[in-house]
């Protein structure tokens, strides 16, 4: 191990740990307006994989250029799933329920992209998935660089929309109280649709960056949804800047661990963190002690 | 209060007899029926991953059991019964495979069991059929702790694991002193198809002057290669030797490489490259290009089983024969040893199939020849080397065989 080793960890943590913070961000906001766990978020990271995939292989479209139709046609899907399923969940179960019917939806989604791609890996593929930039002694890969650049774009995108526009401030009043919200005009329902589709949407996104930088099947999506699951744990249930630290500050620590003790100990390390943080603040790093009022 | 408490007592150790009982009786039902009515199948049931981890070779497995059951009941099934596969998926768990193993026994009677995928998934899989008095032959768990954990039904038609890189090894050590190289990196998934291979290898190798300059274990669990692999590639190693069960591993590292302007002269990797055209497609079908593997079995084998084999596979899949997955072979094995077997004992009693592959007796497949010591490892395999050379599939190693093209060495740059 030396100086440049460990440097290399923390910049390579830091690159990978915002395209997760990207894919967690969609789950978290999901969560902190709807009330509700989407454990499929990880297929429809996959499926945003194979539909970069399918752009890229089938007409030639440049993986970052197909992020133009990716994106809208998960925010569809995801408007449509909360339409067709988790709008009609209605109760106390309603968390539980949610984690069953986004299990059933991940379910038939992994069964038909195993169908139409079979369980055969495949990997995306453009230039600057494998080549590189030196810098400061380092061999940062491009792709690296652009899903990080992506996810700050995003995120920021995410952000002026949350804090600089009406349907924003729809939003985090959802977020804040429902009954608050609808009493004072907010379509919450409508507010809930929406969110659930830009959750979906930017997992498009972050699938596109997991298939370059890894070789996937529709049963990926398990390792996926684990991990966005402890981030937004560790982050803070609901908490969209929570979700950005935990997923940078996971996957660093992780790469960290990897580098300075050996990578037996780097996924431990991420479940340590997560059970010594929730130990000390079990609402998590930027969770709300106080409980939402349905 | 105390009456209900002796009752509550009386139900409990009835109800935990009864169950014993049943096991028991349904347990030795199914294993000691060596024959079937006649007109009724043979049912043989096998736990596949078709989901998780080893979907994919879960998948080429499950291809290569259904086209073995076709070829077979194609010429009159086994002993006249039509053979009927029922196979289920384990979702690569290692706990699921033995649930799904005693359902196949003792709630679907199946009269044989064939193996699951992967070493980590064998194991567990023979010590729950072995309860039953069934013998599990398989063409994918080689792992040296199968063999050592005394079981005496396991039956591995395939390449024992820790011989896999020995010719590559011997290899690096024939080459004159001005080609060998000077430094080797190893680095390994903790997974028993991996780790046993890698201390045989390095014996040989260090024997030939070769200097060690890199030696890690990864979990199995790892997601993120980067860290690893940009550690493989500050060591700087004239050659490297990855552990690794599936292609997403074998990817991720080669893929890392290149980010890293690291072009090692050799590059094995124990398995990912073998799975034919599944490879190429993720990694891209030039950059492969000196990626080397090692097996027992290639689609461009000239043994007169396997060739017919490969033809009919290509007939009901397409493709070539390079891109012809060695799962489909090691599965395809299994059946014509199952099928050897039940001929000789004449009929489908697990224990008399047990002590016929016992017996030291030589069966034909795919493979080649197969025959099980006391240990049930198929002790007559070679193990070659293969290489992808453009996007063909070729052997490279022992360079002695007649069938061997020459190896590409030192390996191109990564996507020329």
């Amino acid at each position: 191990m030396n100086g440049t080793a460990v440097l290399h960890s923390i910049i390579d943590g830091v690159l990978t740990g915002s395209v997760y913070a990207l894919m967690a961000t969609g789950l978290t906001l999901i969560f902190g307006v709807m009330n509700i766990i989407n454990v499929a978020q990880g297929i429809f990271v996959i499926l945003g994989a194979y539909l970069s995939y399918a752009l890229s292989v089938h007409l030639g479209i440049d993986l970052f250029a197909g992020l133009a139709i990716t994106i809208p046609t998960l925010f569809v899907v995801g408007i449509v799933v909360e339409r067709a399923f988790l709008s009609r969940i209605k109760g106390p179960e309603r968390v539980v329920m949610s984690i069953l019917v986004t299990y059933a939806v991940a379910l038939v989604i992994e069964g038909v992209l195993d169908m139409v791609f079979t369980a055969n890996y495949v990997e995306l593929h453009a230039w600057y998935v494998d080549q590189s930039v030196r810098v400061l002694g380092i061999w940062l890969p491009y792709i690296y660089l652009l899903g990080f650049a992506l996810a700050l774009v995003l995120l920021g995108a995410l952000y002026v929309m949350l804090y600089r526009t009406r349907f924003g401030a729809s939003v985090r009043a959802s977020l804040a109280n429902q009954t608050a919200a609808a009493l004072v005009g907010i379509n919450v329902r409508r507010v809930s649709t929406i969110c659930f589709g830009l959750g979906v949407a930017v997992t498009a996104a972050g699938g596109m960056i997991y298939g370059a930088t890894n070789a996937f099947n529709a049963n990926s999506s398990y390792d996926l949804i684990s991990r966005l699951l402890v981030i937004i744990v560790l982050g803070g249930m609901g908490s969209l800047g929570g979700a950005l630290v935990a997923g940078i500050m996971m996957i660093t620590i992780e790469d960290l661990v990897s580098v300075v003790w050996g990578s037996t100990w780097s996924n431990l390390s991420f479940f340590v963190i997560l059970v010594i943080v929730l130990s000390l603040r079990p609402q998590g790093l930027f969770g709300q002690r106080s409980v939402r009022v349905a | 209060m105390r009456g209900k408490r002796k009752l509550f007592r009386a139900l409990s150790v009835t109800s935990v007899l009864v169950a014993s009982l049943f096991t028991v009786a349904t347990s030795s039902g199914a294993s000691s029926s060596g024959s079937i009515a006649k007109g009724q199948p043979v049912l043989i049931g096998a736990s596949l991953s078709l989901t998780g981890e080893f979907s994919a070779d879960g998948t080429a497995f499950q291809a290569g059991y259904n086209l073995w059951a076709a070829d077979q009941n194609a010429k009159g099934g086994l002993l006249g019964h039509q053979i009927k596969l029922k196979i289920i998926s384990d979702a690569s768990s290692p706990t699921q495979v033995i649930t799904n193993y005693q359902s196949l026994i003792s709630t679907d009677h199946v009269n044989l069991t064939f193996g699951p995928f992967s070493s980590l998934l064998t194991l567990p899989a023979a010590k729950a059929v072995n309860r039953y008095g069934y013998a599990m032959v398989e063409g994918a768990g080689g792992a040296p702790s199968i063999f050592q954990s005394g079981l005496k039904n396991v039956f591995d038609a395939a390449l024992p694991v820790a011989d896999g890189l020995v010719p590559f090894a011997k290899w690096i050590a024939s080459l004159p002193a001005s080609q060998r190289p000077k430094t080797i990196a190893y680095v390994t998934s903790n997974d028993p198809f991996t780790e046993p291979q890698i201390p045989v290898a390095a014996k040989i190798i260090k024997a030939a002057g070769v200097k060690t300059v890199y030696n890690k274990v990864f979990a199995a669990e790892v997601t993120d290669y980067t860290p690893i692999a940009d550690e493989v590639a500050a060591a700087n190693a004239q050659v490297v030797v990855l552990g690794s069960v599936d292609v997403p591993t074998v990817s991720s590292f080669m893929q890392a490489f290149e980010q890293a302007h690291y072009n090692p002269k050799a590059f094995i990797a124990t398995a990912g490259p073998d799975q034919g055209t599944t490879f190429l497609k993720a990694v891209g079908s030039t950059y492969a290009n000196g990626v080397m593997v090692p097996n027992a079995w290639f689609g461009g084998s000239k043994n007169a089983e396997s060739v017919k084999m490969v033809s009919e596979y290509i007939k009901k899949y397409g493709g070539t024969a390079s891109g012809v997955n060695a799962d489909v072979a090691e599965a395809y094995a299994v059946g014509q040893v199952i099928t050897a077997a039940v001929k000789a004992t004449g009929g489908f009693s697990n224990a008399k199939i047990i002590t016929y592959l016992h017996s030291g007796v030589t069966i034909q497949s795919v493979l080649g020849a197969v025959k099980f010591n006391s240990l049930g490892e198929n002790n007559q395999p070679t193990a070659f080397t293969f290489q992808w050379q453009g996007t063909k599939f070729v052997e490279v190693n022992p360079t002695t065989d007649p069938g061997a093209t020459k190896i590409l060495y030192p390996k191109p740059a990564w996507k020329a």
